[in-house]
């Protein structure tokens, strides 16, 4: 059986994912949050001990196959229901703070 | 084997080529909603609440994307993955409102295929390593006002192929056949309508350089670029850049780069930290997507005979020059015209022919494509009948067929209404050669003393006489007969 290499995080990751998901993390809330997800990290590793070599990766918990939908137009035309809760809608379009790469 | 090289200072370099094609999927639907997928509507008509990433809208995959990324794989030979999944691409960017893109990383539904080639250098086969289907995104115009962009979803969530190729190609000539026999594949196969300008089709651009024969040097990938032509482009001047910064003693860095048509270079887009980090993982709203054996031989019985087979068969079987078929088969829809011109009776080798001159000419003249020809494949082949019939001559039949281009009308009606048809009334055409025989007395002493080229003189002099009308063959054969 393969050993479980431990895996942590440090302060500087953990801003780092939160920079990626666009979260504000003060300094605080990074301090606090490097031991819980290390504490989460360990449960996970847990896992490792057992010998899954021989089981197939569980892709959903009840049999069921992927559904397809036929090609044919049934929505759409909704503008007004798509812009409703834009903090900025202008001549049909989002308005959204100029990016320009 | 390519002998595209480029001098440096310090020897030949060889350009190691890999592109990757978006290709819009033909579909009325969007990939994982019911939002139309038409080009040109309204700003953000063709949205629907799935595509606007509302909290609990779930996304199901539209069957007909499915079907036509299979048949594309099928038109290449390649692997057809009966099971593949939907990864999450994670970023944000105000024109996907998900966050992420879905995907195929891990399990692409295609695997490896490839292409045939012709190039000034001969035939050569491309690999193509994967085919997946992703989402597109939408649209950002910058322009509109002064600290606001303006986001347009009408193509967030369209279906695309990602086709991959293997960096098997070595020049730019290479490259820009690859995207054109890309192209032709899949407008036969009606998976993709090949619609560069309107962004149906772009490629991203991948470029390294090496000594020939060493190992791959770094690549550079240039995004979004949609022509064939700008493909090359991209191809000749980053291999002379990345020479020269080679050969200066500066090192390649892996990296995106955008293309500037007008100045015709590449630059580099100002990459930001982070920027590449895309924590992909399998897309937990989607279960994997398992392809049965009936459904992939449904694609393959649906794929219609395709460029390669088609131009060996018009060599073949109807014994049309190479480089006729070639011309034809090119395009699916030049294709199509050609054989609605065999169905209505015209001769191939002959059709052939009226095709790639008469025709192409006179299109190239007024701008238009084979879809938009005045002229019907029915109406084609009513006129090449009346040349093989010797109704028409040659040049009579030029006439005709520039009167019908202008308004349109049936051969038959153009030659009944403006007497065009070609006489082969032997009476009338003895009587012209007379009188004009004894108004070239000279001329006649002059060919009966040997000097023969002036038969061409008295065969002109006939037609003209005969307003063009008179039939060449009936007109030599009784002008030998009187100088004799």
């Amino acid at each position: 059986m393969i050993a479980a290499r431990a895996m942590s995080v440090d302060s500087a990751t953990v801003r780092r994912i939160a920079s990626l998901a666009r979260i504000a993390t003060s300094d605080a809330e990074v301090e606090a949050m490097v031991p819980e997800l290390n504490n989460i990290l360990g449960w996970i590793e847990q896992l490792g001990e057992v010998d899954t070599s021989a089981v197939q990766p569980m892709t959903a918990v009840i049999a069921n196959t992927l559904r397809l939908r036929d090609d044919v137009v049934t929505d759409g035309d909704i503008r007004d229901r798509v812009l409703a809760n834009a903090p900025a809608a202008e001549h049909g379009f989002f308005g959204v703070p100029k990016v320009i790469e | 084997m390519s002998n595209y090289r480029i001098q440096g200072a310090t020897g030949e370099w060889e350009v190691v080529i890999g592109l990757e094609v978006h290709a819009q999927i033909t579909s009325n639907a969007k990939l994982f909603s019911g939002a139309s997928t038409a080009f040109g509507s309204e700003p953000n008509t063709n949205v629907s609440l799935v595509d606007a990433a509302m909290p609990g809208m779930l996304p199901v995959p539209n069957a007909e994307c499915v079907k036509q990324a299979v048949r594309t794989g099928l038109a290449i030979d390649a692997q057809i993955h009966r099971w593949s999944r939907f990864d999450r691409k994670n970023y944000f960017y105000a024109d996907l409102p998900q966050g992420y893109q879905i995907s195929q990383l891990y399990h692409p539904i295609v695997g490896e295929g490839s292409l045939t080639v012709e190039t000034d250098e001969g035939e050569k086969v491309i690999g193509v390593e994967r085919i997946h289907i992703e989402q597109d995104a939408g649209k950002l115009m910058h322009d509109q006002h002064p600290t606001m962009s303006y986001v347009d979803l009408n193509r967030c969530g369209v279906a695309l192929m990602e086709i991959v190729s293997k960096p098997d190609m070595r020049s730019p000539a290479e490259a820009g056949a690859y995207m054109k026999k890309l192209r032709a594949i899949l407008r036969y196969v009606g998976s993709c309508d090949g619609n560069m300008e309107q962004g149906s089709m772009r490629a991203d651009v991948n470029v390294s350089v090496r000594k020939p024969g060493a190992e791959f040097g770094t690549r550079t990938e240039t995004k979004n670029v949609n022509s064939v032509r700008f493909i090359q482009q991209v191809v000749e001047y980053e291999a002379r850049r990345q020479v020269d910064v080679i050969e200066e003693g500066g090192t390649i860095v892996q990296e995106t780069r955008l293309f500037d048509p007008d100045k015709g270079v590449t630059r580099s887009m100002r990459s930001k930290e982070d920027a590449h980090d895309y924590r992909y993982f399998p897309d937990p709203d989607l279960l994997p997507l398992v392809l049965t054996e009936d459904f992939v031989e449904e694609c393959k019985a649906s794929l219609p005979e395709l460029p390669d087979a088609k131009r060996q068969r018009y060599v073949d079987a109807l014994g049309i020059t190479p480089y006729n078929a070639d011309v034809i088969t090119s395009d699916v829809e030049t294709a199509r015209w050609f054989e609605a011109l065999l169905a209505a009776g015209a001769e191939a080798k002959a059709g052939a022919n009226w095709l790639t001159s008469e025709l192409f000419g006179a299109l190239n003249r007024l701008g238009k494509d084979i879809g938009q020809s005045p002229v019907s494949p029915e109406q084609a082949a009513q006129l090449l009948g009346l040349v093989a019939d010797g109704t028409l001559s040659g040049s009579l039949a030029k006439q005709v067929f520039e009167i019908m281009l202008e308004t349109g009308d049936d051969p038959a009606r153009i030659v009944e209404e403006k007497g065009l048809k070609q006489t082969s009334d032997t009476g009338a055409i003895e009587a012209a050669i007379a009188e004009i025989l004894s108004a070239n007395a000279d001329k006649v002493d002059q060919y009966k003393d040997g000097k023969e080229a002036l038969f061409g003189f008295f065969v002109g002099q006939t037609m003209k006489a005969m307003a063009g009308k008179a039939n060449p063959k009936v007109v030599n054969e009784l002008l030998k007969k009187a100088l004799s």
